[in-house]
């Protein structure tokens, strides 16, 4: 078995993502089977004996997420895939990869919840918890999935984009996308770009090894290549030394805030369908997209002009060209499998310029186009609520 | 202006510290393997924890391992400070995830010889599960294990190791936990290594850290050591110096004792020795060994 070659295939999702991580260079893998991530790990345990990776099955996600980041300080490119149980077990050392600048990448492929919830069904209501769920303030990069094409495609980035900024990269999948099967395109190795972390030029005895360059992100010295580091998570100077003073709290987590937020242009990816002279515009993501994109075109047969936006990036989030498209829209909608929480950002970010509609739903399946394009039809008529 | 363009990070202010190094810098034989500029350190008077920390420098440089090839690795306590000190590839983790970071390091590059130096209560309590694990995997790196017998660092609280009866500031009427006996389960859990000294002893310490150095797999020292602020005040050893006669009146040397009979709980002897030193095959050996005939299988190389 095995993807060996480019080619085009028909593939699952998970099975995409796994393969999408071998070609980004991922070489350790640690996890602990859930639904509905469990095949990512065992298609990752079948692929790595042939290529000389590490597969490891901890003792449960505290330990993957552990073992994941003690992988990139010895110098590999790693991942853990989970699903909400087993992402909240993550969250206390999502928050040490933060804080200590370690590059890797946590698959999340949400299910019903909260709690033990619709193990087997999709939901995604675990948005905010990529944004909030770890302590303190935090800047973080997730990337949403709407295809296998893109769990392939978006694994590499997510990996590009931790190696690049010198973070955890969140990729937040859903059951659905994730147990879809679908055509999945894999380039040549050579048309795909691989992004490695920046390694220190100086001498150990001029590093400093949380000084950033101009980009706000530091050079990243591992373990046994003669830098002396060390890492902690607390917080640390640039010489990564534990601090209590709140000048070196303020430098350090307003410049990890600041490494996304300033280089936000270069993160943010979103698609756009037919938003140019919308009206109605649907903000959806995942799953939900795809039945989104259905009712925009079905609103557009019957004369309505909608159209659909839908971040790639969910965090840092499309803020400035949801704005921008709030002064000509007549109203915002967003579909998402919850209860509203990425509907707030939208509501924010149309800074009252136009009415933002949620259309709800709890998980355990996604939303038809039929029951989206009927809110378009009320909300061109005037009555969204 | 924004709070994106509000700081320079190139302005001068920005570089609090430079690196530095102090006058007297190499005048102590250990001072090469400390990190100068973090010195004083943050530990009480009487504290076994230096005396703990120094044997395992020694042994280091006893063992000829190079300095740059060698990891410490530790959780939250006072005893997780270490890795904070020493002048070495080091990193100081989440309370009680030494032991899966170390896992993730110690594969991610096997040429470092790795070293997880943490509290009883960090690699017991909130860490036993990983604990455990690792020792069955037999990964392959060495434990030290500080037991002061409380959570220092919090203001002495009770641990998994504080012995019935005895007063901490949460079991004020004293203690009614069973504790656990260390040796016995990390023997039970597949430890291939199981030493068990107190800071009195600190010559049988630095050679059992050192033998550990050398040796393949998962090797547990667990060093009993005084705290005199959190633990001995209530335990009826005020000072440091107190614990450390203690150790010299009440431990017997006894190599090869059975783990099970280890146990604290008689509290008129400590047995202290090398219970177990045996080989196994460790995770890194197995796996090339499985992964090796899957690729025979494939008839890849
Ligand atoms: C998740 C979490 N819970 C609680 C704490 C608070 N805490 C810090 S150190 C410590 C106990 C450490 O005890 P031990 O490992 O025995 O180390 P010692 O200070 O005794 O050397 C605790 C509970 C924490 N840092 N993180
Ligand atoms: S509280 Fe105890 S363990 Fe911590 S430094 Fe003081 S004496 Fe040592
Ligand atoms: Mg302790």
């Amino acid at each position: 078995m095995g993807v060996k070659k480019e080619g085009t295939y028909f593939m699952g999702g998970n099975i995409a993502c796994a393969e999408g991580a071998i070609m980004a260079g991922c070489s350790f893998f640690a996890g602990y089977p859930i639904t509905p991530a469990t095949e990512i790990l065992e298609r990752i345990a079948n692929r790595f004996p042939e290529l000389h990776g590490s597969y490891l099955q901890m003792e449960d996600e505290l330990a993957s997420m552990a073992s994941i980041i003690g992988a990139s300080w010895g110098g590999r490119k790693a991942m853990t895939a989970t699903s909400g149980p087993g992402f909240s077990l993550m969250m206390e050392n999502y928050g040490l990869a933060l804080m200590t600048e370690t590059p890797c990448v946590i698959v999340n492929v949400m299910r019903g919840g909260p709690s033990t919830g619709l193990p087997t069904m999709v939901a995604q209501g675990d948005v905010m918890q990529t944004r909030w769920g770890t302590h303190g303030d935090v800047g973080v990069i997730v990337l949403s999935p709407a295809s296998p094409q893109e769990m392939f495609d978006l694994t590499i980035e997510a990996f590009n984009l931790s190696e690049k900024y010198r973070l955890p990269v969140i990729l937040l999948s859903d059951e659905m996308v994730s147990h879809m099967t679908e055509k999945v395109v894999i380039p040549k190795k050579e048309d795909i770009t691989i992004i490695n972390r920046k390694k220190p030029e100086c001498t150990p005895e001029e590093y400093l090894p949380y000084c950033p360059d101009e980009d706000l992100v530091p050079p990243m010295a591992c373990v046994g290549e003669g830098y002396s580091i060390h890492v902690t998570g607390l917080t640390h100077d640039e010489r990564g030394y534990p601090s209590i003073d709140e000048k070196v709290q303020n430098m350090l987590v307003t410049r990890l805030l600041d490494k996304v937020r300033n280089n936000a242009h270069d993160i943010i990816r979103y698609q756009e369908h037919m938003v140019e002279d919308a009206d109605i515009i649907i903000l959806a993501y995942g799953s939900a997209s795809r039945s989104a994109r259905e009712a925009v075109d079905m609103a557009r047969k019957k004369g309505i002009k909608a159209g659909l936006i839908r971040p790639i990036t969910i965090w840092p989030f499309p803020e400035d060209r949801i704005s921008e498209l709030a002064e000509r829209a007549q109203a915002f909608v967003v579909a998402e499998i919850n209860f509203g929480q990425m509907v707030y950002e939208v509501e924010r970010c149309c800074r009252g310029c136009c009415p933002t509609y949620l259309i709800p739903r709890m998980g355990g399946s996604i939303h038809t186009p039929e029951e989206i394009l009927d809110r378009i039809e009320k909300i061109s008529k005037g009555g969204g609520q | 202006m924004s709070i994106r363009q509000s700081r320079n990070w190139f302005s001068p202010d920005y570089m609090v510290h430079k690196k530095t190094r102090k006058s007297g810098y190499g005048l102590h034989p250990l001072d090469d393997y400390l990190k100068k500029d973090r010195i004083p350190h943050i530990w009480c008077p009487g504290c076994g924890l230096g005396v703990v920390l120094s044997a395992y420098i020694r042994a280091l440089k006893a063992s000829g391992i190079p300095q740059d090839k060698t990891a410490l690795v530790s959780g939250i306590g006072c005893t997780g400070r270490a890795a904070g000190y020493v002048n070495m590839d080091s990193f100081h983790m989440t309370h009680g995830r030494a032991i899966p970071f170390a896992t993730g390091l110690k594969i991610g590059n096997p040429d470092v010889v790795t070293t997880v130096f943490s509290g009883d209560g960090d690699l017991f309590s909130i860490g036993g599960n990983h604990f455990i694990h690792a020792a069955r995997r037999n990964v392959d790196f060495n434990v030290i294990c500080v037991n002061n017998f409380n959570y220092g660092m919090t203001g002495g609280q009770a641990a998994p190791t504080t012995p019935m009866e005895v007063r901490t500031s949460t079991t004020p009427y004293g203690g009614f936990e069973q504790p656990f006996n260390l040796p016995s389960v990390a023997a039970g859990a597949g430890a291939v290594y199981v030493a068990r000294w107190t800071t009195y002893h600190v010559e049988q310490l630095t050679k059992g850290i050192e033998e550990a150095l050398h040796k393949d797999g998962f090797c547990f020292i667990e060093v009993l050591s005084p705290c005199p602020t959190g633990y001995g005040r209530k335990a009826g050893q005020k000072a440091g110096k107190d614990t450390m006669l203690y150790y010299r009146d009440k431990s017997r040397i006894e190599h090869g004792a059975n783990p099970n009979d280890v146990s604290l709980d008689d509290k008129d002897e400590i047995i202290v020795g090398k219970f177990v030193d045996r080989h196994a095959p460790t995770f890194q050996e197995k796996r090339r060994e499985v992964f090796q005939k899957a690729r025979d299988m494939m008839g890849v190389k």
